[in-house]
């Protein structure tokens, strides 16, 4: 498959490479260099870094400008894009400000509902949903135009990914719901983290009876815990995520100041078996203010080096 | 129906310093089914503002009054001898019968006496939910008659999102999936395929993205 844009994460999927993506949240004030910094310390062990837009509904720094900082770097920014703040008049301006500086990736949410950040009396947009954002830049790019029908100048040349979460309820139309994010213009997929390998197992062998591992690249998404109480947190508080009893006992079951190393086994075995499920393209590695472990988890896992494409 | 809920009498009381007459002024239409406006409220918070006026040492005239609706002149009308007594009104009406009584007698000083909160209906006593945003154009035929607009906290239209868990929405377990409500009953209907095809963008312009809406029926225009 030729790729249909510059960026270079579609270029070392379509070679047939097993990806690696990771993720940086912006800072909560205007200081960007520790956003630097850890993008930085990343640089030589992922093909692409995501850059979170206001997650979980807390105002951060924008991911345009993060992006464009990276960017600026010489990384591979991937645009995340929520619709919860924007109409359709601000994300395809964003997105035509992230295609003036050759941004070209970008990835298509919904977003975390306001009532779990810090500014749970906004209103919110939801003007399109993630799968209409998706339509929407596929439109942009393959047709030049604007939702609006009127022309663009310079299309932006982005690789268009979505987020998939095997996980969630309900069950019976998690493989229907990748088929329409596909359908709806999706080429590159980064699921919620993986805690249940049996589950996503089962959730992929729907994905390739339908033949969608070969419509769209599956990432498939990874968070090292860095102590049981995450575990437990992740297991009981975060809606459509499936962290497993025995994983949280086998947290619990060492020290606290095992415990980190226990998270980091752990993230690295679930990759070396995600390595083995066909259908899987690649892998999106969210350490959450822990980016400074990747590079071991990359290594470890057998990932690295990473594949140098033109 | 239009669901409402009535405002502390704290929040009323600073509206009415130095009036001497009040008329408390309900609705017998939504307001009263759903128990925050009807003729009975309207006697419940006549009653509270006369013990509260008789504390204040205050000599106020406290009127009370149910009209069959406030949201129709032809009813708005039947004040018009006695709303002169009052120095202001505390209407118990939706926002829209609020509204249509201060414009129907514009020199007298009108509150709202209730918070109103949307279109539903009840669940059970006592318990009332939202199901439709007069959105301007309806897409309940898509989706199994569940209202994505009205019942996702995201008002996707191609949802359910990642959050949703057990039939409950993310935003907390109290509050159900539209989306599970609409994949349900697709299923129930035989049409879970039609899960699959893309709602396409909204046109928001008939919702109240559009500015104020007005329908204007020539044929049945006097
Ligand atoms: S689609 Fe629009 S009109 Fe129909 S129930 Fe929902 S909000 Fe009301
Ligand atoms: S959990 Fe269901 S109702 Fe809540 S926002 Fe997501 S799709 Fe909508």
């Amino acid at each position: 498959m030729n790729a249909k844009t510059p960026s270079r994460l579609e270029k070392i999927l379509r070679a047939g490479h097993l990806a690696v993506t990771s993720e940086c949240g912006p800072p909560r004030g205007s200081d960007i260099g520790h956003l630097a910094a850890k993008a930085e310390a990343i640089r030589r062990h992922v093909d692409a870094i995501n850059v979170t837009d206001n997650q979980t509904s807390v105002c951060r720094l924008c991911s345009l400008a993060a992006c464009i900082r990276l960017k600026l770097m010489g990384l591979e920014p991937v645009l995340q894009m929520v619709v919860r703040d924007r109409n359709r008049i601000a994300l395809q301006s964003d997105i035509l400000g992230a295609a003036s500086f050759d941004i070209h990736n970008i990835l298509c949410l919904s977003g975390d509902h306001q009532r779990f950040g810090d500014h749970a009396q906004g209103q919110n947009v939801f003007d399109l949903d993630s799968m209409q954002l998706l339509q929407t830049v596929r439109r942009m790019r393959d047709e030049g135009r604007f939702l609006g029908g009127d022309p663009i100048e310079r299309p932006p040349a982005m690789f268009v990914g979505a987020a998939a979460n095997p996980f969630a309820d309900p069950f019976e139309i998690r493989v229907p719901r990748l088929a329409k994010k596909i359908a709806a213009g999706a080429e590159f997929i980064q699921t919620q983290c993986i805690y249940n390998v049996e589950r996503f197992e089962r959730w992929m062998q729907g994905v390739r009876d339908r033949g969608l591992h070969e419509k769209a690249f599956i990432l498939a998404g990874v968070t090292p815990l860095k102590s049981a109480g995450m575990a437990r947190y992740m297991k009981n508080k975060v809606p459509g995520m499936d962290v497993p009893e025995e994983v949280v006992k086998r947290m619990a079951g060492v020290p606290k100041d095992r415990q980190a190393e226990e998270g980091i086994a752990i993230c690295i075995e679930t990759l070396q078996r995600l390595k083995e499920v066909p259908g899987v393209a690649g892998f999106h590695i969210m350490a959450i203010e822990w980016e400074e472990r990747v590079p071991e988890i990359v290594e470890r896992a057998g990932l690295a080096p990473r594949p140098a494409v033109a | 129906m239009i669901v409402a809920e009535r405002k502390p009498i704290e929040e009323i009381l600073p509206w009415l310093e130095g009036v001497r007459s009040v008329l408390v002024l309900g609705c017998n239409e939504c307001v009263t089914v759903c128990e925050a406006g009807g003729k009975k409220e309207v006697g419940l918070l006549a009653s509270a503002l006369r013990m509260v006026f008789a504390q204040q040492g205050r000599e106020v005239n406290v009127g009370e009054r149910t009209l069959e609706r406030q949201c129709d002149p032809e009813y708005l009308d039947e004040l018009r001898d006695s709303i002169d007594a009052y120095d202001a009104v505390v209407s118990l009406a939706c926002g829209v019968g609020i509204q249509f009584t201060a414009e129907r007698y514009p020199s007298k000083a009108v509150y709202p006496g209730v918070n109103t909160c949307f279109m539903g209906a009840a669940l059970e006593r006592g318990v009332w939910a939202e199901r439709c945003q007069g959105c301007g154009q309806c897409l309940l035929a898509l989706t199994g008659a569940v209202c994505p607009v009205a019942r996702c906290a995201k008002r996707l239209f191609n949802g359910p999102c990642g959050g949703s868990t057990a039939g409950k929405c993310e935003i907390g377990p109290d509050v159900e999936c539209a989306w599970q409500r609409i994949i349900d009953r697709l299923k129930a209907l035989g049409r879970l395929a039609d899960y699959e095809t893309l709602i396409p963008v909204k046109d928001w312009s008939k919702d109240r993205a559009g500015g104020p809406r007005k329908v204007v029926r020539e044929d049945v225009r006097s």
